[in-house]
């Protein structure tokens, strides 16, 4: 192992810690929506789980399923969209509107 | 990647030095024409000299936006049909360029109808941008308004003034990353739509987002417009207008011109400066500066398209 993969561990630790401070620990099932993107970019929930994703940027985004599974309409600012998940998979969806805003729900 | 610089955005900005209001084409074999909306507004351009007025094009009126960087964007859609109504010389057509709407609902869509319905030309064409088929649906809400010249498809064409029209869709799909698609279908049609045409006779394309890459990481452009150009490479003279981009970018590549207009709603970053491509706010002074309308003119013999942007200041 050499030191720059090292700093980059220790750096990667150090935003998630500084992540937790700033925000409220959210739900596992719950999906922020700012600065055009996804967060978390990758969940996993088990099967039965409701996925929340809430709207805090600026722009309106949409939540759409690249297999067709789940659309959501626009979602302005403060706007949400639920979706339960009864199956096991991995389900890739974007937004859109900004379409390079992709980002996966892994149902176990 | 071997280069540490990102190309694409390398390419943006090279691009971007071509941009710049009140820029003028001529695109084959004609003459350079400088015109200004103004002075042909006072009968100083000989209409012969300039050519027809052929259409109009508006784009980005995102009625139903109501943030700080304008939060009277129909205020100023209804300034920007007041510059078209105050033409001496009215084109035939109103060619809009996309996001009609903010976020798709029944109410924008006929706000915007409500306020369109005061422009003075009733032929007035129209293709979504992503903003139009954010809906549930999927594009419901556009295509039960304005999907009957393409049977609900997004594409369709039609001749005025011996000119041939190309509406495009790449709104509804997108590749992996974000460009725009147009897809196998609307590539077939366009290949049969062409077939037999002469090669001599002016083309205009129109489709939201750009149909060249503009900025990859943003999602300006259409990953498979190449293979459009390759049907469209042999006619003379191939306008291409799109919107989505909220600015003037434009580009010349042999005998097709591209060119993206100015938004009647809000301005949008240049490519790359911020965290992504939203509303950008500048003072009320200067908001007027970067929105605006453009007219195209027409001349044959030769082929001469003379684009014109105008701004709401």
């Amino acid at each position: 192992m050499n030191s720059k993969l090292l700093t980059g561990v220790l750096f990667a630790g150090a935003l998630g810690f500084g992540a937790s401070q700033a925000m409220p620990t959210p739900a596992p099932g719950d999906v922020s929506i700012k600065d055009f993107s996804f967060g978390p970019a990758a969940i996993t929930v088990p099967v039965g789980t409701t996925v929340n994703w809430h709207n805090n940027d600026g722009e309106p985004h949409t939540v759409v399923s690249a297999d067709g599974l789940f659309r959501s309409a626009a979602l302005d600012t403060g706007e949400s969209f639920s979706f339960k998940f009864t199956t096991a998979g991995t389900f890739k969806y974007v937004c859109t509107i900004h379409p390079r805003m992709v980002a996966t729900v892994t149902v176990k | 990647m071997t280069n540490n610089e990102n190309p694409s955005r390398r390419a943006a900005l090279k691009c971007m030095a071509y941009g710049g209001a009140g820029t003028l084409f001529t695109l084959s074999g004609g003459v350079l024409m400088a015109t200004d909306l103004a002075q042909a507004a006072t009968k100083k351009m000989h209409h012969a000299h300039v050519g027809t007025p052929l259409f109009v094009q508006i784009s980005d009126t995102h009625i139903g936006f109501n943030k700080d960087a304008n939060p009277d964007v129909a205020g100023t859609l209804k300034q920007s049909i007041a510059l078209i109504n105050a033409m001496l010389q009215k084109p035939s057509l109103i060619l809009h360029t996309g996001d009609i709407t903010q976020l798709s609902k029944p109410e924008q869509f006929e706000a915007a109808a409500q306020i369109l319905s005061g422009l003075n030309v009733t032929d007035v064409h129209y293709v979504p941008g992503e903003h139009d088929v954010s809906d549930a649906g999927g594009g419901k809400e556009f295509m039960d308004r304005f999907g009957k010249p393409s049977n609900n498809k997004g594409y369709y064409s039609f001749d005025s003034e011996g000119v041939h029209f190309i509406a495009l869709i790449n709104v509804l799909d997108f590749k992996p990353g974000g460009l725009g698609i147009l897809g196998a279908d609307q590539l077939a049609w366009l290949k049969d739509d062409l077939a037999g045409r002469s090669s001599s006779q002016p083309i205009v394309v129109f489709a939201h987002m750009p149909l060249w890459t503009i900025y990859e990481p943003w999602g300006w452009g259409t990953g498979d417009a190449d293979q459009a150009f390759d049907m469209l490479r042999r006619f003379g003279s191939v306008t291409v207008l799109n919107g989505h981009i909220h600015q003037i970018v434009s580009k010349v590549e042999g005998n097709i011109t591209f060119q993206t207009a100015r938004a009647t709603c809000f301005p949008q970053p240049k490519a790359g400066d911020g965290p992504g491509p939203g509303p950008l706010k500048v003072d009320a002074a200067v908001l007027p500066t970067m929105l605006g309308i453009r007219s195209i003119t027409y001349k044959p013999h030769p082929a001469t398209m003379t684009i014109k942007d105008t701004s709401l200041a």
